[in-house]
């Protein structure tokens, strides 16, 4: 009898509160359909982490923990892998239709740098302040990628962050949108010009940008490289079964994996720290600022061009995709219903996926070199 | 508050941020040639 109730005594409030934690994720993974196919085994892998073992790293937390060396830490197995299948999801042309669609990208990363200044002045170094600015990046996989590689001791912390964030774009994104820009611009229609493009382009595309981005930030190679390779699948044409299975079953098997190991990391010890909360908080920081960005450069982009774009498609840029694009395109609809954003939100937010892998890799080379790592 | 660690980190917010336009920027041309050639 004493076997069966020792471990009730191994019990801690802080383990109580993980359950409660992980109970509330797994609450707005089904009943308000959050990301689930993150937050569901993120919540449950929250409870199971902080169930009481006898030993700790034994049971459970050392079959989590060998899924967290060999799919995250050691190789960034599952990220990369993940990107395999969101390229094989992106179509790029409504971005290849209109390339400019890219410097909003490029300007929503904008959270990224703003956070990394403002983490460093709270006092944290450079490894650690880079690992959480790249929450702001809005792309779990790159956030993961890069505070693995910058070896940053707040890894959980963000990894929960960047896809909490993710599922809350919809809410995130539209208070700050309406404050930056007035009513009549986020009337402004704009015409889509649907022009074709070419298969050789479509093919093309992917090799380029991998091989643009490798010159440049070699760091993030990996993460454009799956990241095209998925796309290059997609587009070849003679890779259909291929695609599909890149874009459903591997996305898929990956994301539970993703998932339950990124809850390895909410153990109560690590996780139940004031500095969690202040990584949550510059998350926020981060997405705020993003969306600041991408709108700020399309209102400036208006003072200089005679076609007026509409600076909500800027708030795009962030990546969340295809959150953020639907955000954007909802929120023109509300104006006027005649107003569609929507194939012009989607290339922003497909140029963000891209700008956000660039950031990461400039994010790792520029710390690399600054620390001599 | 750091006041040196943001100093150390100000360099990397100015070049990471406008490297990205750069490369945007690079990508954008070549992207843009790439169509005006296959679209021929």
């Amino acid at each position: 009898m004493e076997v069966l109730i020792q471990n009730f005594s191994y019990i801690t409030w802080q383990m109580l509160v993980m359950w409660a934690i992980g109970g509330v994720l797994i609450y707005l993974a089904i009943a308000k359909q959050m990301e689930p196919t993150l937050l569901l085994p993120m919540g449950f892998g929250a409870i199971l982490v902080n169930l009481p073992v006898a030993v700790e790293g034994t049971g459970v937390q050392h079959v989590l923990g060998t899924l967290f060396s060999i799919g995250i830490e050691g190789a960034e197995l599952f990220p990369l892998m993940l990107f395999i299948g969101i390229g094989a999801m992106i179509d790029f042309q409504p971005l290849l239709t209109n390339p400019k669609l890219m410097i909003f990208g490029a300007a929503a990363q904008f959270g990224i740098f703003f956070t990394l200044a403002l983490a460093s002045l709270l006092g944290y170094d450079l490894r650690d302040a880079a690992s959480i600015s790249i929450i702001g990046a809005a792309d779990g996989p790159t956030s993961i990628f890069v505070a693995t590689e910058l070896g940053s001791k707040y890894l959980g912390a963000i990894m929960v962050a960047a896809y909490s964030y993710m599922a809350l774009v919809p809410l995130i994104q539209p208070p700050i949108i309406k404050l930056c820009t007035t009513k009549a611009e986020r009337k402004i229609k704009m015409q889509y010009k649907g022009k074709p493009v070419s298969k050789t382009t479509k093919i093309l595309f992917p090799i380029i940008v991998t091989v643009i981005v490798g010159l440049v930030a070699p760091d993030a190679v990996a993460l454009i490289g799956f990241l095209m390779f998925g796309n290059l699948i997609r587009e070849c044409g003679v890779m259909q079964s291929i695609s599909e299975t890149a874009q459903n079953a591997l996305a898929n098997l990956v994301t539970i994996f993703l998932g339950i190991t990124i809850a390895s990391q909410m153990k109560a010890a690590d996780f139940l720290q004031v500095d969690t909360l202040i990584i949550i908080g510059l998350g926020l920081v981060a997405f705020i600022f993003d969306t600041f960005g991408g709108i700020m450069v399309a209102k400036v982009m208006n003072l200089f061009s005679k076609e007026k774009i509409n600076p909500m498609i800027g708030a795009a840029g962030i990546s969340a995709f295809p959150m953020s694009a639907r955000v954007v395109h909802k929120l023109g609809l509300e104006e006027d219903n005649q107003n569609f954003l929507l194939m012009h939100s989607i290339g922003v937010n497909v140029s963000g996926q891209i700008a956000s892998v660039i950031a990461g890799g400039l994010i790792l080379a520029l710390v690399k070199a600054q620390i001599g790592g | 508050m750091r006041v040196d660690l943001l100093m150390e980190a100000l360099p990397i917010m100015g070049t990471g941020y406008l490297g990205i336009f750069i490369v945007t920027g690079v990508i954008i041309g070549v992207v843009s040639l790439l169509t005006k050639l296959t679209g021929r």
